[in-house]
């Protein structure tokens, strides 16, 4: 009796979608909303640069950063560092992601490569890999060497540790299918193991191009003859903050297109995946 | 000498289990079966959960090694299991033609898909379809590789009554059609009965009853030796 009551009184509810009585927004006012604070706090570093409240050889103004990043593309300079950055990026990730891979894979099918392989590289793995700046300088040098292991050895962990993960929750239900059909054991790991790893394997990759860009941003820091950390460093010798900032701007931007690149490869390569895939 | 005769016979039988034994450590789970499966003949295994009708079927499929005695398949056989273990990231044309050596798979798929009334969703995904769709691909998926032996493990177990009913229908053509023999292991009574030329009830590892059903059969009569066979006692209900 008291249920069907209940039950009465609830029908008659209506539910506002409003947050606040008054005000409604529709998608793209949302969108112009949350760009607010970031134009006001733009504007108001440069009205404090401007009016000068802010030493300009301790934070520049952004209309004098935007100027300088023009006349850095102009000369030619900036392209020739970013390229020199990206290059070592994109190097020491194939290596690192690829030693990842190899040995994630192997261990991921085969417990004797576990027994034999892993608590090495998960001993490797506990230390920061930051912390081996000192002792990779004494063996590599300064040069392009020190600075694509050191990506390469921040990659290679989250690789790997994903993609033994994925292999290991691949469903054994599929495998033993696969088995049934007939196929061979390289055929059940193209067509069904590492299909089933990979939404695994792609977020080893994301959480490594992160580690990739932090690695890059401290080795260049260190002795480098060319590339954003260079620019960086060359301008701290002549207190031009206004470049500096734009490393570090240039560096937030790269990072924020790596991420996108790693969604982008996520909606292509997972499409038939319910929690990823565009066409619904 | 000996040799001709069985070629012969492998002609005629879709598989020959002999002195069949399946053990986990002491424990017999199979005790020296013997099983002959004839071309195009629809055998339903029946008998209670943990009775080792599946560890049969999955010795047959050669996906448990066994412990004594010889099964003689020709060929490969093919496997629908109770779920429908579809490739999620395959379209549903290359998840029929899975493992299948031919160069014109895609018309094979086709051909397969369009027999189990899903001949427009070549190119769809797995995702898309209902459990009922998703087990008649598999069904496909079975039959595109031309099997002599034809296994399936409570394939319509996970499905609703009216969905259940159709899947009868559709095997019991497809199997006229392409002449396998078939293994089909079961609890459903009513299912053996439709479905089976022949019925076996299995108990204990080994099989402890075997009816043959002709077209006239007495349903009803049928479906109350076979529950008493299973330990289901009928008789009090009228």
């Amino acid at each position: 009796m008291s249920v069907t009551t209940e039950f009465a009184a609830t029908e008659g509810r209506t539910y506002s979608s409003a947050p606040l009585p008054g005000i409604r927004l529709g998608q793209n006012g949302l969108v112009a909303l949350s760009w607010l604070v970031p134009v006001l706090l733009l504007i108001v570093w440069e009205g404090l640069a401007r009016f000068g409240w802010i030493e300009p050889h301790l934070l520049p103004a952004p209309s004098k950063v935007a100027l300088t990043a023009y006349k850095l593309t102009v000369s030619g300079t900036l392209l020739h560092d970013l390229a020199v950055s990206l290059l070592r990026a994109a190097v020491g990730f194939a290596i690192g992601g690829g030693i990842g891979f190899a040995l994630g894979t192997l261990v991921g099918f085969s417990r004797i490569a576990e027994a034999f392989i892993d608590r090495s590289v998960q001993m490797v793995r506990a230390i920061p890999f930051l912390a081996v700046l000192p002792l990779v300088i004494v063996w590599l040098g300064v040069g392009e060497g020190q600075k694509i292991f050191l990506v390469a050895l921040g990659v290679a962990f989250p690789i790997y540790v994903n993609t033994t993960l994925g292999i290991r929750q691949v469903d054994p239900k599929l495998v033993e299918l696969g088995r049934v059909q007939g196929l061979s054991n390289w055929e059940l790991i193209a067509r069904i193991v590492l299909p089933g790893a990979l939404p695994s394997i792609l977020t080893g990759v994301r959480f490594s191009l992160a580690t990739a860009w932090l690695a890059l941003v401290v080795a260049e820091t260190i002795g480098a003859q060319a590339g954003l950390g260079f620019l960086a460093l060359d301008a701290r010798e002549f207190l031009r903050t206004d470049v500096i900032v734009l490393t570090v701007i240039i560096y937030a931007m790269i990072g924020v297109a790596a991420d996108s690149l790693a969604r982008l490869l996520e909606r292509r390569l997972l499409k038939w995946h319910p929690n990823y895939g565009a066409g619904r | 000498m000996t040799v001709q005769p069985r070629a012969e016979a492998f002609q005629k039988n879709a598989v020959v289990v002999s002195n069949l034994r399946r053990a986990y450590g002491e424990r017999s789970v199979i005790d020296h079966l013997n099983l002959v499966i004839g071309q195009g003949e629809f055998v339903v295994l029946l008998g209670e959960s943990g009775c080792g009708k599946t560890t049969l079927l999955r010795a047959l499929a050669g996906l448990d090694p066994v412990q004594g005695g010889t099964i003689e398949v020709p060929g490969r056989p093919a496997v629908v299991f109770q779920e429908h273990r579809l490739l999620p990231w395959e379209t549903l044309w290359r998840n029929v033609t899975l493992g299948l050596r031919a160069g014109d798979a895609r018309a094979r798929a086709a051909a397969a898909l369009g027999e189990v009334g899903l001949g427009d969703r070549l190119d769809d995904w797995p995702r898309n379809l209902s459990g009922g769709q998703a087990q008649r691909v598999a069904l496909a998926r079975a039959l595109v590789q031309e099997p002599k032996l034809l296994l399936l493990d409570e394939p319509f177990a996970a499905l609703d009554a009216l969905t259940r009913l159709r899947m009868h229908g559709l095997v019991k053509d497809l199997v006229a059609r392409h002449q396998p023999g078939v293994l089909l292991v079961t609890h459903d009574v009513d299912e053996a009965i439709r479905l089976g030329d022949r019925i076996l009830v299995m108990r204990d590892g080994v099989i402890a009853a075997e009816h043959r059903l002709t077209p006239d059969q007495d349903v009803a009569a049928a479906r109350a030796e076979l529950l008493s066979e299973l330990g289901v006692s009928v008789g009090n209900e009228k």
